[in-house]
């Protein structure tokens, strides 16, 4: 088997760990320095997802409270902080995954284009045509690749068998997937390697041409190389699509990011339960070079606790 | 010249000791254990096919292709209208308690989980597994057979009775199986609920539902009890579902081995001989069809 070298990727590969003195925050050297011009184009973007003061609860507990911000188009958003911050759970009430979660309930307002998506009237499956999401564990349906790709749009109606093989190719390549594939596109997803099942995963997501693209930790089941491909699979598909990512990765955040959500886990003294909250919400540059908050970078500086 | 310790050092033989004799002793009481399976299993094969054989391949294909000898006392061929009996009731049945079950196990697993009526439903599937057929015979007997008269149609629905339950319980194990990752997928790119059911999760738990029916239909096609009060005892082919007694290979087996005649005990032989390969052969389609529709490679 050949392995494409993507040029986007090649010079993007995962560092090695340093071994020397650290420095004082390891990650502000990978994202680069915004200009003043950057971020006047980065805050002109619309706004896709506006939330205020969201809360989700499983059954009485609550999971996440009080998160308020604005996620902006064709940028990369990235939720980092500790496991159990709810930083998963804030992204999948983006797209109404909590709905099929018996008990799971989402309050306060999350506006979608200044659509309430929790709205009396909203069809969870619409929502979920525009707002695709990718898992953390690969998860190609046991059915051919081609299938796998074609299940998004064979459930918009389209039918025709041209039509669908253009979707098919069109997306597998924008994956960089298409040319590892072509040759058995009929045979069982459940073959391809795991960072080849991810790229899949991402092509049927974007096979259904949605507009925003959930990213649950997508990159912590492949290994170095395949994290460096989607990576860059990612820096090419933020010109047409928008992205959240969740990652447990400082380093992946502050590689592919534009802005990023810090979150941790508050102890409430109450009821002895660990809620989750919004600790700061900046551009990624900032997060990783002067944090407002010292929570955020006790994280970051790996002196979390 | 390797130093004399290090060669100690790389002494790699495991030595006597008595985890070593526990391995062995339990190794002895395993293999003992599968013989001990094996030799019932191998006996009844080995005595089946050894006093069936002849009656049943004596003038090939004439015992699966004649009627049944109406005087028990007569000797010789055959079996057919028996075998097309057990096929039409068995048939029957499948078309019956398959469909009934899977919808069944489906509003089960996907759509009333835990609640009451859901748990009923359940329990009462557990309570049918243990009822004895004998009595779901009866059963048709009193409401089917009384009223319309023998047919291989009153062994279907006795038969399905037993069938149903099975069927649930396994298809709704094989949908348990079906990794909650898939579904979500599926929700994720806007699919229904009905339409994750139909497309993602019965697709994906299809070989194990598949295998799950034949395996009862296998069970059920040897099943006599239902049979002796609903289907007659016709000696004659009779090839219409609804109509008329007719006959089954596993009632054949029962009334012939009663028979004090040689040849009707012949006969029972041949029959069990081909119920034996009727079995088998489903069983092997139901393998066969599992391994070529599970999509895991």
């Amino acid at each position: 088997m050949t392995i494409e070298t993507n040029p986007v990727t090649e010079d993007r590969g995962p560092r090695p760990d340093d071994r020397g003195p650290r420095p004082r925050l390891a990650a502000a050297s990978i994202a680069p320095e915004l200009k003043p011009s950057m971020v006047a184009m980065l805050d002109a973007a619309p706004v896709v997802f506006d939330l205020s003061h969201v809360e989700v609860f499983y059954g009485a507990f609550r999971a996440v409270r009080d998160v308020s911000m604005k996620i902006h188009k064709n940028q990369i958003t990235a939720f980092i902080g500790p496991s159990g911050c709810g930083k998963t759970t804030v992204l999948r009430a983006l797209n109404r995954m909590h709905d099929v979660i018996a008990g799971a309930r989402v309050a306060g307002r999350v506006r979608y284009h200044g659509v309430e998506l929790y709205g009396r009237d909203v069809s969870p499956t619409e929502v979920r045509r525009r707002i695709g999401m990718v898992f953390q564990k690969p998860n190609p349906f046991p059915k051919s690749i081609y299938d796998n790709i074609a299940f998004g749009p064979r459930l918009s109606g389209i039918r025709g068998a041209s039509e669908l093989d253009q979707i098919v190719e069109k997306s597998l390549r924008a994956a960089a997937l298409w040319d590892e594939v072509k040759d058995r596109l009929h045979s069982s997803a459940l073959g391809m390697s795991g960072g080849q099942q991810q790229r899949l995963c991402i092509a049927r997501t974007i096979a259904v041409e949605p507009e925003v693209v959930l990213m649950d930790e997508p990159c912590s089941a492949l290994d170095p190389i395949a994290t460096a491909r989607i990576e860059g699979l990612m820096r090419e598909l933020k010109d047409r699509f928008t992205i959240v990512i969740v990652t447990h990765n400082m380093q992946q955040a502050a590689r592919v990011s534009d802005r990023t959500a810090f979150f941790t886990a508050e102890l409430d003294s109450k009821t002895d339960q660990r809620t989750g909250v919004l600790v700061e919400y900046d551009f990624t540059s900032k997060i990783f070079s002067a944090p407002g908050e010292e929570r955020t970078e006790n994280y970051i500086t790996g002196r979390f606790g | 010249m390797i130093d004399p310790t290090a060669q100690a050092a790389l002494q790699l033989r495991s030595r006597p000791s008595w985890r070593s004799t526990k391995n062995t002793l339990m190794s002895v009481v395993m293999v003992a254990g599968f013989v001990m399976i094996a030799i019932p299993l191998v006996a009844i094969l080995w005595s089946v096919i050894a006093r069936g054989a002849s009656a049943a391949f004596t003038g090939f294909p004439a015992f699966f292709t004649s009627e049944i000898p109406n005087i028990s006392r007569k000797a010789g061929p055959g079996m057919g209208p028996a075998i097309v009996g057990t096929l039409l009731i068995t048939g029957g049945a499948t078309l019956l308690a398959v469909p009934l079950g899977i919808l069944g196990a489906v509003y089960l697993h996907e759509y009333g989980r835990e609640s009451t009526f859901a748990r009923l439903v359940r329990f009462m599937s557990v309570v049918m597994t243990g009822v004895p057929s004998i009595v779901m015979g009866l059963f048709v007997y009193v409401m089917w057979t009384m009223t319309f008269g023998y047919s291989a149609f009153g062994g279907s629905l006795a038969m399905s009775c037993l069938m149903l339950p099975v069927v649930i319980g396994s298809t709704e194990q094989m949908l348990r199986l079906v990794p909650a990752n898939l579904r979500e997928a599926s929700y994720a790119l806007g699919a229904t609920k009905s339409r994750t059911i139909l497309t993602v999760v019965l697709p994906a738990a299809l070989p194990g539902i598949v295998s799950g029916a034949l395996l009862a239909v296998a069970r059920a096609a040897g099943e006599t009890a239902p049979l002796l009060f609903t289907i007659g005892a016709a000696t004659q082919f009779n090839p219409h579902l609804f109509e008329g007694a007719n006959n089954a290979l596993s009632a054949q087996i029962f009334v012939n081995a009663n028979s004090s005649f040689a040849g009707a005990q012949d006969r029972a032989w041949g029959a069990a001989l081909t119920l034996v390969m009727l079995t088998f052969a489903i069983t092997m389609v139901a393998r066969v069809f599992t391994a070529r529709f599970s999509m895991k490679r």
